[in-house]
């Protein structure tokens, strides 16, 4: 028999679209998950990464600065400007420790992440 | 008269021996019957000094005292007989020879064994522990038939035991699992230092060596490595660090750390309060203290107890002094410093084998630890020196490289340091390193040095210097110098400024659109942010996400993700009312209070929700924003003057209160600080600040671009005996030149330490308006002045703003990752990452 894969990601809603800032951040909570969530305007794109900055383990991504590097979006930990990319986590200082990231989506001003457990 | 009680020691180490000694000290044996259980043969004898056993002494030299020491002194001593069970219901121990005591305290005094890593072959012939006399023993009659020797461990013990090799004449090898000798006293380039000399000896060094396999036919031929390689030997020697013997404590319920070691608090009790553990095994806050010394504390700490006192022990200093091998080696305070804030100094003698480093606060004014190899004279100096927290000398340098010279002396700057200057402390990179590198592979940028050098990748503190260092070295090859702000704008911060003010653009993006390329980042963004309010005044939240965390949520984050909240308390004077109003705010809010250095309160732990309400009672109670968070004028300072002081000229209080209220909130590409002082004693300290004043009999000196911080400098004297209105004149012309010219992030001192002409120049343009500029200055000056507004009360009005003071926006609790501890009496928040 075969079976046919169907794209089933399953998305939460977290927050209004007025809830972020432009080109800025705002934390969401989803069970005990902190997710930090990102209004890219400048490229009018989205971004979800987990909020905890992996260097000194705090609870901050969100509040951090956003813009690009070589054109790749990326974010920066205010505690100690370490730059992880909003594509793909990986940190771009060359370091080991990388961030999550999450499929986001922004429809009718709702924002939803998916690949939630 | 018969002593009821008994007290059982069990051990006879070092520190177990110390223990009897403080407790005869204390007349403790006047309450209890010492009795002592020692598993070794002997008495105690010194450990630290066992190599000396191959080096002609006896073990009866090494004896810290004799067997009849213990008699004289009234203690049962019981050798060759070490304790195998503890009954904890019927407080009775019993030995292996089958003896029963009963305790009314006990002291597990069990110190540690060698570890022997589970090395398939570590049981053959060959192989010994370095540890006991009886190892020694055995050591050297297996010497006698041995012409190599190997040791595994390079720490500490295993370069004492490759000392007893090699005098016992054996071609002496080390083997180090870790990439370099002594991992936990000395830093790489130390420990590299430390690994010449060895070899220099005709010690072979091998480091990052894991130890596969050893192999021969009943008895050790060869080892074999992970990495492939071998080494043929006739012995081993295994020193490969300690194992606190904790089984005891263990089988009879007591708790222990998850790596070993029995788990005492400040008393050093055990999980059971008539058991005590001290020494090596003994695991005090997570930690086992591998040296004598706190080893000893504890014996103390242990004995003051037993007679009624209430000393308690608290985490020991782990400096040592020590000569390896004929080589001298010392590590005081924290000799890495990778936890926290430091700068520190390199001195580097490849020639004579010396290798000198200090680590000083970011502050400068610090020493907080070091590491000396081959050169150790210093360490009781230094050591003193970061015991007491003495404040550094303007040059800390002279602290390892001694004075040198003063005609050379630049004095300043990065440039004037030496090229074994350490700059990057988080990688470890070298003023020569970041030279060369700008040098030879033709870098042009701060990003280059940072790829090529990893210098300003760790914690970025340093990369101001990299920008110096860049600057100096290009300038000296003749090739252009690029100060661009960063890879989006191709303007130096003297140019974007330029652009803004001729454009009339005042928002971020619209500079970014016009003038930039791609989405900006974390350097041009509170750059190009500090400009804008610096030249139009707009409240810095109406563009807040181009702000710095400390300038978005208008206040100083702190570890944990909370926030300080300094309100302004201008020229240091508050009245008895507005002190209570912080005291009741505080409570409320359950904030731990500190004083600042610049005379303010700052109050610690707020979570980001909480700052519109603390604000809100605040601004009630009659404060406003004091910028503690914003590169900006932070606070002026000031003695209490001429109104009470009886040594006082002028009124220093009054000045300084109408000197903040005017550069209040005022933006500039740094924090700036003042001072005022009411006569030539300068209790204000206005020549460590960016500007200062100072009384004179005829008026007031002002002085500029003086600083604390990392390099401390001495402000220069613009003018004297000048009145009021002149001295705010020139310090308006003077802070609108430092914004209109300096580069981000760099103090005051630092750009007067790059304008070419120095004080010369900054005087002509300041005081005889050298360039004509003057008036525009002062008026760009009074419109900052004219529209100044509290940024915290603009939030507080504004429902908009305060809504972004939140950590979810899908829900209105807290972060509940926020934790604190006590602290005498108050909070702090938990470690990194705990």
């Amino acid at each position: 028999m075969q079976v046919t894969s169907i794209e089933t990601t399953k998305w939460v809603l977290v927050a209004k679209e007025e809830d972020v800032p432009a080109n800025g951040g705002s934390c969401v909570m989803y069970k005990n998950e902190q997710i930090a969530i990102f209004n890219f305007k400048k490229r009018d794109e989205w971004y979800a990464t987990q909020n905890m900055c992996p260097h000194k383990k705090q609870m901050i991504l969100s509040r951090g600065m956003i813009g690009d590097k070589e054109c790749e979006p990326k974010v920066a930990c205010p505690y100690h400007k370490k730059n992880f990319s909003l594509k793909t986590g990986e940190n771009l200082n060359g370091e080991e420790y990388s961030i999550k990231t999450y499929p986001i989506k922004v429809e009718a001003g709702n924002v939803y992440i998916g690949g939630l457990e | 008269m018969k002593k009821l009680n008994n007290l059982v020691i069990v051990g006879n180490g070092m520190v177990g021996y110390k223990m009897c000694e403080k407790l005869i000290e204390k007349k403790v044996q006047d309450e209890y019957n010492i009795i002592v259980f020692g598993g070794e043969a002997r008495p105690a004898y010194d450990r630290v000094h066992l190599s000396e056993y191959f080096s002609g002494k006896s073990a009866e030299d090494l004896l810290m005292a004799p067997a009849n020491w213990y008699k004289e002194n009234g203690i049962t001593l019981y050798l060759n007989d070490p304790v195998v069970k503890i009954d904890r219901e019927k407080k009775t121990i019993i030995s292996s020879k089958g003896q029963s005591i009963s305790y009314s305290k006990l002291v597990l005094a069990t110190g540690s064994s060698c570890f022997i890593p589970s090395i398939p072959g570590i049981e053959k012939d060959g192989v010994i522990a370095y540890r006991t006399i009886e190892d020694l023993d055995d050591i050297k009659s297996y010497a006698a038939k041995s012409k190599k020797g190997v040791v595994i461990g390079g720490g500490l013990l295993g370069l004492e035991a490759a000392k007893a090799l090699m005098d016992l004449g054996l071609e002496t090898h080390v083997v180090e699992f870790a990439p370099r000798l002594m991992p936990r006293q000395l830093d790489e380039k130390g420990a590299i230092m430390l690994k010449e000399k060895i070899e220099s000896l005709n010690i072979s060094i091998h480091l990052n060596k894991n130890t596969k396999s050893i192999d021969g036919e009943g008895k050790v031929t060869k080892m074999v490595f992970a990495d492939g390689s071998e080494l043929e030997t006739d012995m081993i020697v295994v020193s490969a660090g300690i194992k606190p013997r904790d089984e005891l404590a263990r089988e009879s319920g007591l708790e222990v750390g998850p790596r070993g070691g029995i788990v005492v608090n400040d008393l050093l009790q055990t999980t059971d309060p008539d058991i005590y553990s001290i020494g090596e095994s003994a695991l005090y806050k997570g930690m086992i203290y591998g040296l004598v010394a706190p080893g000893y504390e504890m014996a103390d700490v242990v004995a003051n107890s037993l007679a009624g006192g209430s000393k308690t022990f608290a985490p020991y200093d782990m400096s040592t002094k020590l000569k390896l091998i004929g080589v001298d080696v010392a590590s005081f305070g924290d000799p890495f410093c990778s936890e926290q804030e430091h700068q520190h100094i390199v001195y580097e003698d490849k020639t004579k084998g010396i290798y000198k480093r200090v680590n000083i606060s970011s502050c400068g004014n610090y020493l907080l630890g070091g590491v000396l190899v081959g050169d150790a004279k210093d360490y009781n100096m230094l050591l003193q020196t970061y015991k007491n927290a003495i404040i550094l000398p303007p040059t800390p340098e002279d602290l390892i490289l001694g004075p040198r010279g003063g005609a050379e002396s630049v004095g300043s700057g990065v440039l004037s340091l030496p090229d074994a200057a350490l700059i990057c402390s988080c990688e470890n990179v070298t003023k020569g390193d970041i030279c060369s590198a700008v040098t030879y592979n033709n870098l042009e940028d701060v990003a280059g040095i940072k790829k090529c050098t990893k210098a300003g990748t760790g914690c970025g503190g340093c990369v101001p210097m990299l920008n110096d260092l860049l600057t100096a070295t290009l300038k000296a090859s003749g090739k252009e110098v690029n100060k661009v702000l960063c890879e989006h704008f191709g303007y130096s911060r003297q140019e974007v400024l330029a652009i803004i003010k001729s454009t009339g653009i005042k928002t971020y993006d619209e500079l970014l659109a016009k003038y930039g390329s791609g989405d900006g980042c974390e350097v041009c963004k509170p750059a190009v942010a500090s400009m804008l309010a610096s030249t139009w005044n707009e409240m810095i939240l109406s563009q807040d996400t181009i702000q710095d965390t400390n300038d978005r949520f208008l206040a100083n984050i702190q570890k944990g993700g909370t926030y300080s909240v300094v309100p302004r308390i201008p020229g240091g004077e508050i009245t008895p009312e507005k002190l209570i109003a912080i005291g009741v705010i505080a409570k409320k809010y359950d904030l731990y209070c500190k004083i600042t250095g610049g005379q303010r309160i700052d109050l610690f732990g707020a979570r980001v929700d909480e700052l519109p309400l603390i604000w809100e009672e605040l601004i009630e109670a009659g404060f406003e924003s004091g910028h503690a968070y914003g590169k900006s004028l932070r606070t002026v300072k000031s003695c209490v003057g001429s109104t009470w002081c009886r040594f006082g000229l002028h009124d220093s209080v009054t000045f300084a209160i109408e000197i903040e209220e005017r550069y209040k909130g005022l933006r500039a590409p740094h924090k700036l600080k003042s001072a005022v002082s009411g006569c030539v004693r300068e209790c204000a300290e206005a020549q460590g600040k960016d500007f200062g004043i100072i009384a004179t009999d005829k008026g007031w000196n002002l002085y500029v671009c003086g600083n604390g911080g990392a390099k401390p400098q001495h402000a220069k004297l613009l003018a004297s005996d000048i009145d009021k209105e002149t001295c705010i004149k020139y310090i308006d012309r003077f802070l609108m030149f430092y914004i209109r010219t300096a580069e981000p992030l760099n103090r005051t001192s630092t750009w007067l330490n790059k304008l070419e002409g120095g004080i010369e120049y900054l005087k002509d343009v300041i005081v005889n308006d050298s360039l004509g500029i003057g008036e525009q200055l002062e008026m760009e000056m009074q419109y900052m002045v004219d529209t100044y507004k509290c940024e915290w009360k603009d939030v507080v009005e504004d429902p908009s703003k305060r809504k972004r003071f939140t950590h979810f926006v899908n829900s209105t609790i807290a972060d509940p990752t926020i934790k604190f501890q006590a602290m005498r009496d108050q909070k702090k928040p938990v470690e990194w990452g705990a």
